[in-house]
């Protein structure tokens, strides 16, 4: 017996009524009387002194009401403003700017217009300062300070280490092969169709609500409570529909807090809307790793040991997300579907004058950089010894039976068939097919490629023993709520930004409640009703807001299964919840059903319990999840043109449990799409002078659908043994699989040309340049 | 820096083209036409431009046509890029346009974008003036002095600057009509749908009975600081019924033409092998396209 | 059909310097406004008469987020100045759903998933429904390229291919 709307089922998503009708609800479409706009006159320079503001031409333009510049700001102490890894960064500048795009002076106006006329309208003087670009450069002891108001007078912010450094220099020096590799994992901006926005109000008690687009309503309040002194109950984030997140709306960004600043001191609304160019030159920014990388193995491919060690440049603040314990995020991940004997993995936080974050690009905090290198590593191995990259991943995956497997870098993975996985890509794509089909245009000297990219990806964050953001510990929540009528409300401390919660959510209610799936409502993101939660990204909301629904649902039958015993006139234990009622045991015909429940909890409650039948739970995931697969791509390179075209892309993904297979399809089309980007099209590079190329989406290059290829999904299925049903996160496993993939293809395609590496994103110019360097192009 | 948002202008929807000429008199070096708007108003909504006066010219009747006379294909100057490409007539006759039309930007912008602003604005990007200069197109414009006609090979000066006087409008294209025994084509590099070109490659031939190429003109876009005519390349061809060893002297002899310049979209040395291997195609395809047969 | 579209009486958008009264049609209801000569089409839709179902995603003319028909063509309205619009007829995504029954572009969009965050689905949407009124039997290839000035991060375009199709099928034709 199915439920309607029950896990596994396709179901069709109850958000889309609104959304094909244009009737979603984003920060960008809230009128409210009275509001008045920000806009930001924004630094030219990448790092100069301040010298003067002259307002007076700005605030003669019509509509124009006010300025506010960094020392009004610092009058109230707001000037500076902490950011979600502890390191401070500013609201508006003081006396200096930081970084090309760095907001200096807010125009407060009636409407857009008049706040665009008079942020062009603004004059401002700088002395420019000397640039800090290159964060090797950054770290040479004669480099401008980037940050002279930090105690350490150095651009070296920290440094992380973990695995046995002695032992594995030790067991690389006696390995019988080496591969050394060095990837730089340019800049990029995730660039969501939807920009960052707010719009800020105090009502006439100096309550605060602040509409905004946040992955993490919650903690973002409790971080303004902080900062700005207002009592944390009057505080009331809404983060309603959100077009795109994947990173880049969790980080507190100035315009919010001006946009507060501007609320409180006119009295009116302020609304706040950056634009693409603002998006692209000062929200979070991801990746901009600088590995180092040796891999050990035997001759005959076994691998060995694993080293690297990484450059982080973070721009002038880390202001990335990621877990207090982890300023490189999850990146010791490395090791990867390998069952590397030793391994030691270290990392160094570098200022520069570019904008703040790291790890907004649907990145799992950096696991995206460390499945790019090691399955860039991997298939190095095999063509160094000469043996098929397929056949290397299979003679060294860490075998089911290894499960839970303690990894050499301290992580403790849950589950996994890596070789399963592999083998039905694999199959799906004919791989020993393509292998000869690749000898015989290499024979007619065609350039054909096969990558492979078999990646472990670490989702779910996470334990309260080693996760905190701020303190903050990352359980999540579900909080339930059944009506009398048999209806559900359940509010989670979650925020989807279009991965479906509404349905999904509803899908395991479903299935544990009982009740179909279209008498159960979802919401998430109002903080004066939702349970507080620390949002969704890195993939966390299935690994444990799922789970929370599913341990919430099952208190709730617990008291319902007395409810029901009322009802029966049984005892508790003499009822079995089976076919989605609660059955006295071998009389199955005596029965009833949850709805039948729920009129009792406000009619006739059962003795000793209370009516209503609600139940909430914080969970605090016992292990992150780790959803793992095999993705295989084929290219074929234009010779004169060194064009790259992807032939065929098969994603085989494991997700464990899968609630809703279209949606978890979806999460795969869109994930892999932003796995192609960085491969190849999109990067944001400073030159000397720290100006931005890549600030708008002239040079910004998001794939559209021509380029994007025509993608095949598989899966297997292998649960995660300690999630209440098995479930594991997924929206980031494409992005974070796809470009070693893609990479490794491109210089497969040219290895008979003694290629070994490729810079991503792989232009064409780059590989006309190698063609053309041997004679071929 | 602020976006999106254009300064203040006025905005004028004349009715005939004098009364757009004496617009842009009224305000001179400040009033610029408005065609498409696709490529202006982005340049001021960045605030890149800030003309005080906008002339609108496609509420100008009987400006947006095509259409064949004795001896041309007239296009006219509001005819907009996808009225362009949905032509039967320039599907089936015209090979070089209906390639390079389809590669303008991008569906979207090319409903509203027109001829005459793709080949007016001056930005070495716009695909069709390399099609002009291969196919020797001519440009009737009209202004304060009435009409004249300007060959499109002494029309482009600069980036951004043609032969345009500022108070002139651009009426009509005037390509050479296709001829039994003509072909073309255009082959666009980008490094995505919608980008401007890396480099892209015109050719225009007309062959005799025999296949014989007896006229060609090969233009290259967006390697100079306008498109521009490859005349030595073109001069290759005359005469000739193309072997791979005459495609590949041509490439050779197109890509020494060029004049590109490093940027984001690849290095010089690269803009150049990419116009070679451009040209040979683009010559392969025109010749058949013109019933040349091996 | 009419839209449920009321025109704002108290409006967002500067009228200090309205020079300009036009005459449109919107979603077959028509309209009569004083705008500024430098109003964008987009912010006449969103900001004067409230219709946000049409979005802004992009400074620079690429997105497609503000797609809407123009004379049923589709066009990217953030770089279409209100006063090009006087006289002439425009459909935004509000448009679309006819006397309670939606256009089977946006039944395949629900029914194939061709949606996550919803932001860039109305631009999308436009630009289908003018692509099936014109090709009603489009190939992927086809779709693809007539999507290609509608950026979507989302979905990486597969389920929208799917919709499209869904909705070609089901208004008689599909490849």
């Amino acid at each position: 017996m199915t439920i309607h709307g029950g896990i596994g089922q396709s179901l069709a998503r109850k958000e889309d009524a609104r959304f094909i009708r244009g009737k979603g609800n984003y920060v960008d479409d809230i009128q409210l009387p009275g509001m008045l706009y920000i806009d930001f006159t924004r630094s030219p320079y990448a790092h100069a002194k301040i010298t003067a503001i002259h307002p007076e031409n700005a605030l003669k333009v019509p509509g124009v009401l006010a300025v506010i510049t960094g020392k009004d700001l610092d009058a109230a102490k707001l000037a500076w403003m902490p950011t979600l890894m502890s390191d401070t960064q500013m609201v508006l500048p003081i006396d200096t700017v930081k970084f090309q795009g760095q907001e200096v002076v807010a125009i407060v106006a009636e409407n857009r217009y008049a706040a665009a006329d008079g942020a062009a309208a603004m004059e401002i003087d700088y002395d420019p300062l000397p640039v800090v670009i290159d964060p090797f450069k950054a770290l040479q002891p004669d480099s401008p300070l980037v940050r002279p108001d930090k105690p350490k007078k150095s651009n070296h912010i920290w440094h992380w280490e973990v695995g046995d450094k002695a032992g594995t220099d030790a067991l690389l020096a006696k390995s019988d092969v080496v591969v050394h590799q060095d990837f730089y994992i340019p800049r990029l901006n995730v660039s969501s169709i939807e920009t960052c926005g707010c719009v800020a109000s105090f009502d006439a008690m100096g309550r605060l609500t602040m509409y905004m687009t946040t992955q993490a309503p919650h903690a973002i309040r409790t971080v303004f409570a902080l900062v700005s002194g207002l009592p944390e109950q009057s505080i009331r984030v809404i983060s309603p529909d959100i077009g795109g997140g994947f990173g880049g709306k969790v980080p507190v960004y100035p315009g919010y807090v001006v946009a507060i600043v501007a609320a409180l001191k006119t009295g009116h609304p302020v609304k706040w809307v950056e634009t693409r160019m603002n998006n692209l030159m000062s929200s979070s920014f991801a990746r901009d790793y600088h590995i180092t990388a040796d891999i050990g193995a035997t001759k005959d491919g076994k691998l060995t040991g694993l080293k690297v060690k990484t450059i982080a440049d973070h721009g002038y603040a880390d202001a990335a997300a990621n877990p207090s314990k982890f300023p490189a995020g999850l990146f010791h991940i490395i090791t990867g579907s390998y069952p590397f004997e030793k391994a030691f993995v270290e990392v160094d936080g570098v200022y520069t004058n570019k904008p703040p974050g790291g790890i907004a690009y649907r990145c799992s905090f950096r696991v995206t950089e460390a499945a790019y290198t090691i399955e860039r590593l991997v298939d190095e191995v095999a063509h160094k010894i000469g043996m098929d990259p397929a056949e290397l991943r299979l003679k060294n995956f860490i075998p089911p039976e290894a499960f839970p497997y303690h990894s050499a870098l301290g992580w403790t993975y849950d589950s996994g068939n890596y070789a399963g996985a592999l083998n039905l890509a694999m199959k799906m794509v004919d791989y020993p097919g393509l292998r000869r089909e690749q000898a015989e245009k290499r024979k007619q000297g065609e350039f054909m490629g096969i990558g492979i990219s078999s990646f472990t990806e670490i989702v779910g964050a996470g334990p309260s023993a080693q996760f905190d953001i701020l303190g903050l510990k990352m359980f999540e929540s579900c909080e339930i709520r059944i009506h009398p009528t048999g209806k559900v409300m359940a509010r989670f401390g979650t925020k989807s930004q279009g991965q479906g919660h509404e349905t999904t959510y509803a899908q395991i209610l479903a299935t544990e409640l009982g009740l179909p799936a279209e008498s159960i409502s979802i919401e998430e993101g109002d903080t004066d009703t939702a349970p507080y939660g620390l949002g969704t990204y890195a993939s966390r909301s299935t690994p444990t807001a799922g789970a929370a629904a599913v341990i919430a649902a099952r208190k709730i039958r617990d008291k319902a299964q007395k409810i029901a015993a009322h009802l029966l006139e049984v005892s508790p234990e003499d009822l079995e919840w089976k076919d989605y009622k609660f059955q006295v045991k071998g009389v199955p015909e005596k029965s009833k059903t949850m709805a039948d429940v729920a009129f009792a909890a406000y009619t006739n409650p059962a003795p000793g319990t209370e009516a209503g039948l609600e139940a909430v739970d914080y969970y605090d995931p016992p292990n992150m999840t780790f959803p793992f697969g095999s993705y295989i791509c084929v290219v074929d390179i234009d010779k004169g043109t060194g064009q790259v075209h992807i032939r065929r892309f098969v994603a085989v993904d494991d997700c464990g449990t899968i609630i809703n297979p279209m949606v978890v399809e979806g999460q795969i089309h869109g994930g892999l799409t932003m796995g192609l980007a960085p491969a190849m099209y999109e990067q944001i590079t400073y030159d000397a002078g720290g100006n931005i190329h890549g600030s708008s989406f002239l040079d910004y290059l998001v794939p559209t659908a021509v380029e994007a290829p025509h993608w095949e999904t598989g899966k297997t299925t292998t649960p995660s043994p300690h999630h209440p049903i098995g479930a594991k996160g997924v929206g980031e496993s494409p992005t974070v699989g796809a470009p070693a993939a893609i990479v490794n293809a491109i210089v497969d395609a040219l290895s008979p040309l003694g290629v070994t590496s490729i810079d991503i994103p792989v232009y064409p110019w780059k590989v006309w340049q190698i063609l053309h360097d041997k004679g071929v192009a | 820096m602020t976006e999106v948002i254009p300064p203040e202008f006025e905005y004028h929807a004349p009715g005939t083209v004098d009364e757009a000429i004496g617009l842009l008199q009224s305000t001179p070096g400040d009033a610029k036409v408005l065609a498409g708007g696709q490529s202006l108003l982005p340049l001021m909504k960045l605030r890149l431009a800030g003309p005080k006066t906008l002339v609108d010219i496609t509420r100008i009747p009987k400006l947006s046509y095509v259409t064949e006379s004795a001896d041309c294909l007239c296009l006219g100057a509001t005819t907009r890029i996808n009225d362009l490409n949905d032509s039967e007539l320039i599907r089936t006759r015209y090979p070089l346009l209906a390639d390079a039309g389809v590669h303008i930007a991008d569906p979207l912008v090319r409903n509203m974008g027109t001829v005459g602003g793709n080949v007016c604005h001056g930005d070495p990007g716009n695909d069709l003036p390399a099609c002009m200069l291969a196919s020797g197109a001519k440009y009737v414009v009209r202004g304060p002095k009435g009409n004249r006609t300007i060959a499109a090979q002494d029309f482009y000066k600069d980036s951004y600057v043609t032969a345009l006087d500022p108070s002139e409008i651009l009426t009509e294209v005037q390509v050479p009509k296709a001829q039994p025994g003509d072909g073309g084509a255009y082959l666009k590099m980008h490094r995505k749908v919608g980008d401007f070109a890396i480099a892209a490659v015109a050719v225009q031939l007309r062959l005799d009975s025999h296949g014989t190429v007896t006229q060609a003109g090969i233009a290259l876009t967006n390697v100079g600081p306008t498109a521009i005519l490859a005349p030595q390349a073109a001069a290759y061809l005359v005469k000739k019924k193309p072997t791979d060893a005459d495609l590949l002297a041509v490439g050779k002899l197109a890509a020494e033409a060029a004049q590109p310049s490093a940027d984001m979209r690849g290095p010089v040395d690269f803009k150049r092998g990419i116009v070679q291997t451009l040209t040979q195609r683009a010559v392969k395809q025109a010749w058949e396209r013109a019933g040349g047969k091996r | 059909m009419a839209s449920t579209a009321i025109p704002r009486l108290t409006s967002p958008l500067p009228i200090r310097g309205a020079t300009h009264t036009i005459h449109v049609t919107i979603n077959d209801v028509p309209f009569e406004f004083a705008v500024e000569d430098r109003t964008l089409l987009v912010h006449f839709l969103r900001d004067a008469l409230g219709m946000t179902g049409t979005h802004i995603g992009c400074d620079t003319t690429h997105c497609g987020a503000c797609t809407v028909l123009l004379d049923d063509r589709p066009v990217k309205s953030c770089t279409v100045l209100a006063v090009q619009v006087d006289g002439r007829k425009v459909r935004t995504v509000e448009g679309l759903e006819v006397g309670g029954k939606l256009n089977p572009v946006q039944e395949g969009f629900a029914a194939e998933h061709g949606l996550q965050c919803g932001y860039c689905t109305p631009g999308m949407m436009m630009t289908s429904v003018a692509l099936l009124a014109k090709n009603p039997n489009p190939s992927e290839d086809e779709i693809r390229h007539a999507i290609s000035g509608n950026l979507c991060r989302c979905t990486g375009y597969m389920n929208i291919v799917k919709a499209i199709q869904h909705a070609a099928k089901a208004s008689g034709g599909g490849k």
